[in-house]
């Protein structure tokens, strides 16, 4: 069979050929993205800097906007620079649905296990 | 029964020759691979998280290890760090305009934003480098980690009052016998492996049997605490540090071949968008290494 990324006439690859207008629009749209990236990182370090007690309420807060943060920050770059946003949904399921399922269950009960050793004094 | 055999065009059905998702084998395939290599950086950053829940009271705290800057002996916690961050943030973006510049098949535009990401993915590695090489080090005077057989084998650290990390550089001699001589005399006082701080008399009893110092790290023992903590750096960020320079010798790959003309006779600079996938999840994985090994 003939590899389709080496023809010529490659459809998929040629359809995204585009403009020099369309050029500028996606470039913006990548300073916008860069920006809020590391506006993002600035305030993770900030937190981690200034509000980093262990064992208080704050800290279970910012452990969770870390994570939340972390999410966003992980949705641009595969939305916008790994151009997953804008590619068929069927591709875009294809790649989140089983990663993000498995991912968040052996998260889960990796977790959970760890925190029961612990409590049974299995830590130190 | 009867009704099944009416015709179908193939724009409703697939009937092969087009694709489902609508992107090249080599696109296709390169998500795929990259999949699974999230599986298996999930799988790290799982275990790691599995440890740090375990061995929750005596888990090293990033911001008293990574806290050293190039030039300066200042107290900057994570800095360091979040300045690699940043540079593999940057190396994303010019990637991105290559990638760019590729769609408006302007050959030049491509030169100069793929150099520009070999450029920053060398920057990265070169930082890397720079941080094994503190954290195997340790510090530059006398480390103040200390082991102590009584204490269950655990490493403590001596904190001194006045904000000062370590030793007075001209502190020659036991550093065990320094350290008790510290803390009777009040400047210091010994932080134990599970956050809290021993008494004075404990904290001589424990220097007293045995204590040993440590400097540096190893993967059987390291100053900064759990063998484990050392373990899953060196792990972590190694195979994380190890595709930066497979990424890093694909990028220059790629750029030798746009330069010789290899995508203006092909038509398309798609080769540009496949390596650039790749490129973006070493970054990807990176803003996940940062929160949950360095953050968190």
């Amino acid at each position: 069979m003939e590899r389709d990324d080496l023809t010529k006439d490659n459809e998929y690859a040629l359809s995204a050929h585009h403009s020099e207008e369309a050029g500028a629009q996606i470039r913006k749209k990548v300073w916008i993205v860069t920006s809020l990236l590391t506006v993002l990182t600035v305030i993770e370090v900030a937190m981690g800097i200034f509000l980093s007690e262990r064992g208080t309420i704050t800290w279970q807060l910012v452990k969770w906007g870390f994570i939340i943060m972390t999410a966003v920050k992980a949705g641009m770059i595969v939305m916008e620079f790994m151009h997953l946003g804008h590619e068929k949904k069927a591709l875009k399921w294809l790649v989140l649905a089983p990663y993000i399922g498995f991912i968040l269950y052996l998260a889960f009960i990796c977790l959970t296990e760890a925190t029961y050793i612990f409590s049974v004094g299995g830590g130190n | 029964m009867s009704e099944d055999n009416t015709e179908v065009s193939s724009k409703e059905a697939w009937g092969g020759g087009v694709s489902p998702v609508k992107t090249s084998y080599g696109k296709q395939m390169m998500w795929f691979f990259l999949v699974s290599d999230a599986l298996t950086f999930g799988a790290l950053l799982t275990a790691l998280g599995f440890m740090k829940h375990r061995f929750a009271d005596v888990w090293p705290l990033c911001e008293n290890v990574f806290y050293h800057f190039p030039g300066t002996h200042a107290h900057l916690p994570l800095i360091y760090v979040a300045l690699m961050t940043f540079i593999l943030i940057v190396s994303s973006v010019t990637m991105v305009m290559a990638v760019e510049a590729g769609h408006r098949l302007d050959k030049k535009g491509v030169i100069k934003w793929l150099a520009a990401t070999v450029v920053g993915g060398l920057f990265f590695l070169t930082s890397q480098a720079w941080e094994w090489d503190t954290f195997i080090k340790g510090n530059e005077a006398q480390s103040t980690a200390f082991l102590l057989p009584s204490d269950n084998e655990n490493i403590a650290h001596l904190r001194f009052s006045d904000d000062h990390y370590m030793f007075n550089e001209d502190g020659l001699g036991n550093p065990v016998e320094l350290a008790i001589q510290a803390i009777n005399s009040g400047e210091a006082s010994l932080e134990l492996a599970n956050k809290s701080y021993a008494s004075k008399a404990d904290a001589v009893k424990f220097l007293e049997n045995n204590a040993e110092q440590i400097q540096g790290a190893n993967l059987k023992r390291n100053e900064y605490g759990l063998p484990l903590y050392a373990n899953f750096f060196f792990c972590i960020t190694g195979f994380h540090g190890f595709h930066v320079f497979s990424g890093v010798l694909f990028n220059l790959i790629i750029l030798v071949q746009v330069m010789i003309g290899t995508y203006d006779k092909r038509g398309h600079f798609e080769m540009i968008e496949k390596t650039g996938l790749y490129w973006h999840f070493i970054d990807l994985v990176w803003v996940f290494v940062f929160t949950f090994f360095y953050l968190i």
